[in-house]
């Protein structure tokens, strides 16, 4: 298992080759070409799962080659705690997500080709050990991304697509800018994290507008207010599979970056900035998105606000600095992408049964699609935090550690909770409880293939919901190395 | 080495070959039927040509013709990138429609070989006469060569403005001249610089010298405010004759402003660095120079419908890019510039490549006439120029990205992050409007009467080729920047 990490990034890039090569119509082909190239990640990510060592804080499965060796550029994967969450995540919800790709009929060979490059900028952006390969593939996914809204998206795609992508390369600017400084700030010149790392940041006064450029080409990412606008576009007007995407892992690239660059190279930037612009931000970003959601008719548009909610949590429960807190944020942004991935899943079965998403056309679907109502209640309660499922421990776990450090934020972050499940029991009341609507009567029951896609994250809700061990034994060591280098800052 | 006229014939061969195609051209052109023949002609006289001048990689160096010119690895450097433009502007011509209607096409090919020469000469010129020559034999050619579509009037305005504007540029430049000539007594690189460095020339007036013959490399590579006439000279000239005005005549005048610059009026300072003459802060005025270079160009080029208009201001906004690269005063800056201008050369000749195999099939050359393009037969075009115009922007993993980056990261290294912020925000301005043709392309649907788009023999292979580069430096550049690596070293003497 020497190149591990290699081979679950790179084996769909092999799968867009073969893609490529096959014919047009072929699209059955073309769809199992996709699985077969999305299912080795996936037994490679349980393997990874399985051997992980629990007991090493550091980095694993490093893999190094010269790249660019005049530039001091190499090819430096490896993963550690934080990272072998995302790297489940992503391996998870590509596979499932191809299924829930089963019904694009334009441009199948297009569409398949794009997601599985998406794929391989994923992985490799939570794998990336050096800064410009990181770079790399952070930009790498912004490609198919465009296309996939723009070209497979809703009626206002285009300007969707175009939004996402000045948004995302705007941020990526300024991250160019800090990467380039911290490469002549170390001698020898280097991109390696690892190194940058040691060298804590070594730019003088510059270090803080590097920390808030860096934070700003995050922050468009999670999305933080204010730079969250493009998500509900992107996520109404983007295909199902690509709003699962996107908010179940795009998203968790803007905390990852900031854990991964901003609190390890940057500790003592990070310490003095952090509860403006994380515990702040991030308890607003809670509330203003819960009251967004509130005001929605779109069933969508709320799953997108919920998003931007729920992201909050994670901004809050980093900033505390306590065990509790950010064992909490990163358990948060795994059972966020489960979560909201399910919700979108869900929002699609219905979508393309009544070709539209309106809250208040539907009403008492509960009696017409039972199954269907039933994973739909797991999902709900779920987001709204409702004890026994995953995300009642991650956001507990952050109110916890926020409480010791910032008490008046964690008193916001915890009464926003009666917001969501009023915006979520609302919308679920709405839409499945009440007269049956005559127009629905006949709608079909989920199908075997929908279900397929969203039991394996129910199945990971409930289990996280009581044994959350699964997942916060795999971080705890790396999250408290982390942790203290920051703490020693304060 | 310093040689004599006939002594130096011997390291001459890359310009012999190509003044006897041009002969033979012009020749053959008065007694052949079948004219797309001469295409093959000046096809094989450019490729010999690239051929003796990549044998001169490594070679000796020094001055030739009584030191008129010089003979080093960035004189070779800048000749085989120009022979490839040439290569590939013919290539690009076998299959324009627009060079198919022209009656003297053996005229078409030798000018265009004669430009090549005149490039050749200004890339190694080491005398300010020699300089002035090259830049207007290159010049001059490339007037003819913009009003070439004799019936067309758009053509016929646009060469006239160049010609005027470059009148003018020319004449400003050769007054700078004067005054050097004046305060240095001499004409020679050598000498201008041994006068400059040891003696005391008055630095106000050698200010205003440098302003005045900047203007003439300005125009040459269209920075602000030498850039009015690209806009409306790109659009009037036939499509390969843009495309080698925007990639190889742009190359010249960075070839020739980077010698006149650093060696001539800098010094070497060792590690890398170089030094200004104390007092004649021209980096300074470069610097602000390349701001607002790339900005207005960009800006201009967010509004344009017409393709050739749109690709000629963003060629405006990458001269303001390459300039970074030049206000460094490091080797670093000047490694960033060549190398620029070979992913510049791969990707915006692809770009006008695709312009002409739409404009070829529909006899459209703007953004509407690109709608749908992938759906209506032209998915290989269309996907070419995504990756060239992503690539333009800078998105990884693409040459253009690349090129940037040893941009950014040389201006960065100085330590002028106002100037790199400038830059990468622009990067973000341009690609609205690249994404915009991409949208065109991909995102819209094809209307009844937008015809298919076929590929010819000729375009087709060209363009898998540049595609090929443009991706391939994307991943992997390190044998190119060696290459560049090797090629910056001048022969002072």
């Amino acid at each position: 298992m020497d190149h591990l990490l290699s081979s679950m990034t790179f084996i769909p890039l092999v799968g867009v080759a073969i893609i490529l090569l096959l014919p047009r119509q072929a699209h059955n082909a073309i769809k199992w070409t996709a699985v077969a190239a999305t299912t080795p990640p996936l037994v490679l990510a349980v393997w990874l799962y399985l051997n992980f060592d629990r007991t090493h804080p550091g980095f694993q499965f490093v893999e190094r080659a010269a790249w660019i060796p005049a530039a001091n550029i190499e090819y430096h994967m490896g993963i550690d705690g934080v990272s072998v969450t995302m790297v489940l995540l992503t391996a998870l919800l590509c596979f499932l997500c191809i299924f829930a790709s089963w019904g694009i009929d334009k441009g199948v060979k297009g569409y398949f080709a794009l997601f599985l490059l998406l794929d391989t900028g994923m992985m490799g952006v939570f794998c990336a050990l050096d800064f410009f390969l990181f770079f790399v593939f952070w930009e790498v996914m912004l490609l198919p991304m465009y296309f996939l809204i723009g070209i497979w998206g809703g009626p206002r795609r285009v300007y969707a697509a175009i939004k996402f992508f000045l948004y995302t390369l705007l941020g990526s600017a300024l991250m160019l800018i800090v990467m380039l400084a911290l490469y002549y700030s170390v001698e020898p010149h280097t991109f390696d994290m690892t190194k940058l790392m040691e060298a804590h940041g070594s730019l003088g006064r510059l270090s803080m507008w590097a920390w808030l450029a860096l934070f700003i080409g995050f922050a468009i990412k999670i999305p933080a207010f204010p730079f969250h606008t493009w998500l509900p576009d992107a996520h109404v007007e983007a295909p199902t599979a690509i709003s699962v995407i996107l908010a179940g892992i795009l998203l968790k690239m803007g905390t990852y970056g900031i854990l991964r660059i901003n609190y390890s190279i940057f500790p003592e930037e990070t310490a003095q900035l952090a509860f403006w612009c994380l515990a702040a931000l991030g308890a607003w970003n809670i509330v203003y998105g819960a009251l967004c959601a509130m005001a929605q008719k779109d069933l969508k548009k709320l799953v997108a606000y919920s998003s931007i909610s729920h992201m909050g949590y994670v901004m809050l429960g980093m900033a505390s600095f306590t065990p509790q807190g950010i064992n909490g944020a990163v358990l948060q942004m795994f059972n966020h992408g489960t979560i909201t991935a399910m919700l979108f899943l869900l929002v699609g079965v219905i979508y393309d049964r009544a070709h539209h998403r309106d809250i208040d056309g539907f009403g008492g679907l509960a009696s017409v699609m039972p199954v269907y109502t039933g994973v739909t209640a797991v999902a709900f309660f779920a987001a709204l935090g409702l004890p026994g499922l995953s995300a009642f421990i991650s956001e507990a776990l952050v109110l916890l550690g926020s409480w010791g450090r910032y008490p008046e934020l964690a008193i916001v972050g915890a009464s926003a909770v009666i917001l969501t499940a009023g915006y979520m029991l609302w919308a679920l009341q709405r839409i499945y409880l009440g007269p049956v609507n005559e127009k629905y009567r006949n709608l079909p029951e989920i199908n075997g293939r929908e279900l397929f896609t969203l039991l394996p994250l129910a199945a990971i809700v409930v289990v996280l919901g009581v044994y959350p061990h699964a997942v916060l034994d795999l971080m705890r060591l790396s999250l408290e190395q982390l942790n203290q280098t920051v703490l020693v800052h304060f | 080495m310093d040689l004599g006229n006939l002594g130096s014939l011997a390291y001459f061969w890359p310009e012999l070959v190509l003044v006897a195609t041009i002969l033979v051209v012009f020749v053959v052109d008065l007694f052949v039927e079948d004219k797309e023949r001469l295409g093959d002609l000046a096809l094989a006289g450019a490729g010999l040509s690239l051929l003796a001048a990549s044998r001169q990689f490594g070679g000796e160096t020094g001055w030739l013709f009584s030191r008129m010119i010089v003979l080093d690895p960035f004189a070779v450097f800048f000749k085989v990138l120009f022979a490839l433009a040439a290569i590939a502007i013919v290539w690009m011509s076998l299959d324009s429609r627009e060079v198919r209607s022209f009656r003297s096409q053996g005229e078409y090919y030798g000018l265009l070989l004669t430009a090549t020469l005149g490039m050749y000469l200004m890339a190694a010129a080491s005398n300010l006469l020699m300089a002035y020559l090259s830049l207007e034999l290159l010049s001059l050619v490339s007037y003819v060569l913009t009003g070439y579509l004799r019936h067309d009037r758009r053509s016929g305005e646009a060469a006239l403005k160049y010609l005027i504007y470059g009148g003018v540029a020319s004449g400003t430049m050769i007054y700078g001249m004067s005054w050097i000539f004046g305060l240095t007594g001499s004409m020679d690189f050598a000498a201008i610089h041994a006068e400059l460095f040891s003696g005391s020339p008055d630095r106000l007036t050698a200010f205003v010298a440098l302003v005045l013959v900047l203007a003439g490399f300005g125009f040459k590579i269209a920075v602000v405010p030498f850039h009015m006439w690209a806009p409306d000279v790109y659009h009037g000239a036939p499509i390969p004759v843009t495309a080698f005005l925007a990639v190889a005549s742009k190359a010249a005048g960075f070839a020739l402003a980077i010698r006149f610059f650093y060696p001539v009026v800098s010094e070497m300072a060792g590690d890398g660095t170089w030094k200004f003459l104390a007092g004649l802060d021209w980096p300074q005025l470069l610097l602000v120079l390349s701001m607002v270079t790339m900005t207005l160009g960009n800006l201009a080029a967010l509004s344009q419908q017409n393709l050739k208009r749109l690709l000629a201001y963003s060629s405006v906004a990458h001269a303001g890019y390459t300039l970074m690269g030049l206000v460094v005063l490091s080797d670093e800056g000047l490694r960033a510039v060549l190398f620029y201008l070979v992913v510049y050369y791969l990707m915006n000749l692809g770009a006008f490549l695709v312009v002409m195999i739409v404009a070829n099939a529909t006899g459209r050359e703007d953004i509407d006439g690109m709608r749908g393009l992938a759906w209506r037969g032209g998915a290989a075009p269309a996907v070419a120029m995504s990756v060239f115009l992503f690539s333009l922007t800078g998105i990884p993993p693409l040459a253009g990205f690349v090129g940037k980056f040893y941009l950014f990261a040389a201006v960065v290294e100085r330590e002028l992050y106002f100037l790199a912020l400038v830059g990468v925000l622009n990067s973000v301005v341009s690609l609205y409007y690249y994404a915009r043709i991409v949208k065109t392309m991909f995102l819209d649907f094809p209307e009844a009467g937008d015809g298919t788009v076929r590929v010819g023999l000729h375009s087709g292979s060209l363009l898998w080729g540049l595609v090929a580069g443009t991706v391939v430096l994307g991943v992997y550049w390190a044998p190119v920047v060696g290459l560049v690596d090797r090629s910056l070293r001048f022969w002072i003497g």
